[in-house]
């Protein structure tokens, strides 16, 4: 473990990361807020979605004074159910991730095999899949995620929406982000497939299965990376902005989204802390994520700077 | 051209029936439309009334065919929330959507215009390096956050500007507009704000990255060489040949700041057809749904196409090759 590290600290990407003060602050926070969703039920003081915990004297305290009745000190504040907030946030961030983690994958792996077909085989299955990418593309991809959130919600029973509704979300967003990875894969895949070493591992009598997964991906890797990072950002953004609206991960599961959404009810009335700390969390979330894969484009493929 | 024409028509219309296909199947299949539309006291007699009404007795086939007869006359069934036609509904609160995404559209225009030719011209300058980190930093924000962030400075603390709804609106015919009052007009400032800044520093980096191109070419050097003056050469000879990209990506950005405005709608709680699309998802109002469906893709199929048109006017390249776009 140790020698992969020193190697990755001398190698070019390496040697690009040190010399990116943004790189490696972004690098910092996101690894913080990753350990801190994490290790969530550790650090915080209590779970604010046990009742038992609560207590409603705590209600609206004020960040970083003590409350006056229960002698109570909440770093964050509390909300209005004497919830800290502080708490609360972590146990968003890990929705928020998990849901943007878990999103980014289905969509690379819907959208790495889509395209690998797609190149490989070519002819009439390539213009299919591809013309249906041309299609979504046309949309944004938020409205398609809408959409499908909404069509999920109508076909499943009422008492399973909440229960669902952090599944239906990943596959809403998973597949409304799947286009770039088949776009560049296809890519990837038209160039290898007629190099020499592709026709040796016909000629050795291959399946086109193991071809497209073991030899031609391979080559496709450092791309679909960097795809894979900006897509993370843009699904957390999704994910929040789906939450904010109402038809994402539901009051009992809140995201930081849904966190948002509610604190902007008390900020009206001067609570601002329920909104802000929320909405901070989930601003260097995004900022950090986003300009991770920024650098990481640039360092890895410098012809892709835009 | 005609071939080029025809062909991308072809297309379009396939997406079209394709959307419909899909807003056909959220119909007929998501929930039961019968369900839906009667009553707890209904009898058996209602439900086949209905049944036949609705034409649900007559192969799919056939039914998506009246579907989309009927979406095309404007009739898109009745919403189950409001128990109103949608297309009535819809044609309320359209307006308040248009007149929206065409103030931020201006607003994105005409500032991302401005600040891409000083961000060109004064590369160099403290001021254009903190516009581009700006915009940089704008792009990776998420567009409700802004929102809120504006109705927390300028509403809540400052108490300057209203943080929802559309103000006082006129009725003109069958348009309502807030152009006219002072409140209508004041409402309009942060919300279009908030929809148009994503769409102002795209065609702002847009312009920066043209300009650029343009100012090192050698007639832009004559035109200095004759003596003209600076403010000539920047207008009429480097921004006119940056126009062209411009104004068709502002084009396809049209329908992002439609589909968009649903975000700015929810936050500002904007009377606006993204609102109705929003409250139409969490009540399952299935025609509603459908209906915002079919529309905003007519939008975009006829802005892309558009387009698509333009470029071909305007490269005269896609003409040698035969038209394959």
């Amino acid at each position: 473990m140790i020698s992969r590290i020193s190697s990755f600290w001398a190698s070019d990407i390496g040697w690009s990361f040190r010399g990116s003060p943004v790189a490696i602050l972004s690098a910092i926070m996101v690894v913080v807020l990753l350990m801190a969703a994490l290790f969530a039920p550790w650090i915080t003081p209590q779970n604010p979605f046990d009742p038992s915990e609560l207590n409603l004297a705590n209600g609206f305290s004020p960040p970083l004074q003590e409350n006056p009745f229960t002698n109570d000190f909440f770093v964050f504040g509390a909300d209005n159910q004497g919830r800290d907030v502080f708490s609360t946030i972590l146990y968003g961030l890990r929705i928020s991730l998990m849901v943007g983690v878990l999103a980014v994958a289905f969509g690379l792996v819907l959208g790495v095999s889509l395209g690998l077909i797609a190149g490989y085989v070519g002819g009439r299955v390539d213009s299919i899949i591809m013309r249906t990418a041309d299609i979504q593309l046309t949309f944004p991809a938020i409205l398609i995620a809408m959409l499908i959130f909404g069509i999920a919600k109508g076909v499943a029973p009422i008492e399973y929406r909440d229960q669902v509704a952090i599944w239906v979300l990943i596959v809403a967003i998973g597949l409304s982000d799947w286009v770039p990875f088949a776009r560049v894969v296809r890519g990837a895949a038209m160039v290898q497939k007629n190099k020499d070493f592709v026709l040796a591992a016909k000629l050795a009598g291959q399946g086109p299965m193991t071809i497209m997964f073991r030899h031609i991906l391979p080559n496709a890797m450092s791309p679909i990376l960097v795809i894979a990072t900006i897509s993370l950002a843009l699904a957390i953004i999704a994910e929040a902005t789906l939450s904010f609206l109402g038809v994402g991960a539901p009051p009992t599961k809140p995201s930081l989204g849904t966190l948002i959404r509610v604190g902007q009810e008390f900020a009206l009335s001067g609570e601002w802390w329920i909104l802000f700390f929320p909405a901070l969390t989930l601003l260097m979330l995004a900022l950090s994520v986003n300009s991770l894969g920024d650098w990481l484009r640039d360092a890895l493929n410098p012809s892709l700077k835009s | 051209m005609i071939v080029f024409f025809i062909r991308r028509l072809g297309q379009s219309l396939l997406v079209l029936l394709i959307v419909g296909l899909v807003a056909f199947s959220m119909f007929r299949f998501v929930g039961d439309p019968i369900n839906n539309m009667l009553g707890q006291e209904r009898t058996q007699a209602d439900v086949d009334r209905m049944r036949v009404e609705l034409g649900l007795d007559r192969a799919i086939l056939t039914q998506y065919g009246i579907f989309l007869k009927k979406a095309v006359q404007g009739d898109f069934g009745v919403s189950y929330r409001q128990g109103r036609p949608v297309i009535e509904v819809l044609a309320e609160r359209a307006p308040a959507t248009l007149e929206l995404a065409l103030v931020s559209g201006a607003l994105a225009l005409f500032f991302g215009i401005v600040f891409g030719m000083y961000t060109a011209i004064k590369r160099d300058s403290f001021i254009a390096k903190s516009i581009m980190t700006a915009s940089l930093i704008g792009v990776s924000l998420p567009t409700f956050l802004i929102g809120i962030a504006l109705i927390n400075i300028f509403a809540v603390k400052l108490e300057l500007l209203p943080s929802f709804g559309r103000g006082e609106t006129v009725k003109i015919g069958g348009w309502t507009t807030g152009f006219l009052t002072r409140s209508g007009l004041i409402a309009l400032i942060l919300p279009s704000i908030t929809l148009g800044l994503y769409q102002m520093t795209l065609i702002m980096r847009l312009v920066r990255a043209e300009m650029l191109e343009v100012l090192r070419q050698d007639y832009i050097r004559f035109a200095w060489a004759r003596g003209l003056k600076e403010r000539s050469i920047n207008f009429n000879h480097a921004l006119r040949n940056t126009l062209v990209p411009v104004i068709t990506v502002t084009g396809l950005q049209l329908g992002s700041i439609i589909a968009f405005a649903i975000i700015t709608e929810t936050v500002f709680q904007w009377p606006g057809m993204g609102l109705l699309f929003v409250n139409a998802i969490q009540f399952v109002d299935i025609p509603v749904m459908a209906a915002y469906l079919m529309l905003i893709s007519l939008v975009f199929v006829t802005i892309n196409l558009l387009v698509d048109m333009l470029y071909f006017a305007v490269d005269p390249r896609l003409r040698v090759s035969g038209g394959k776009g």
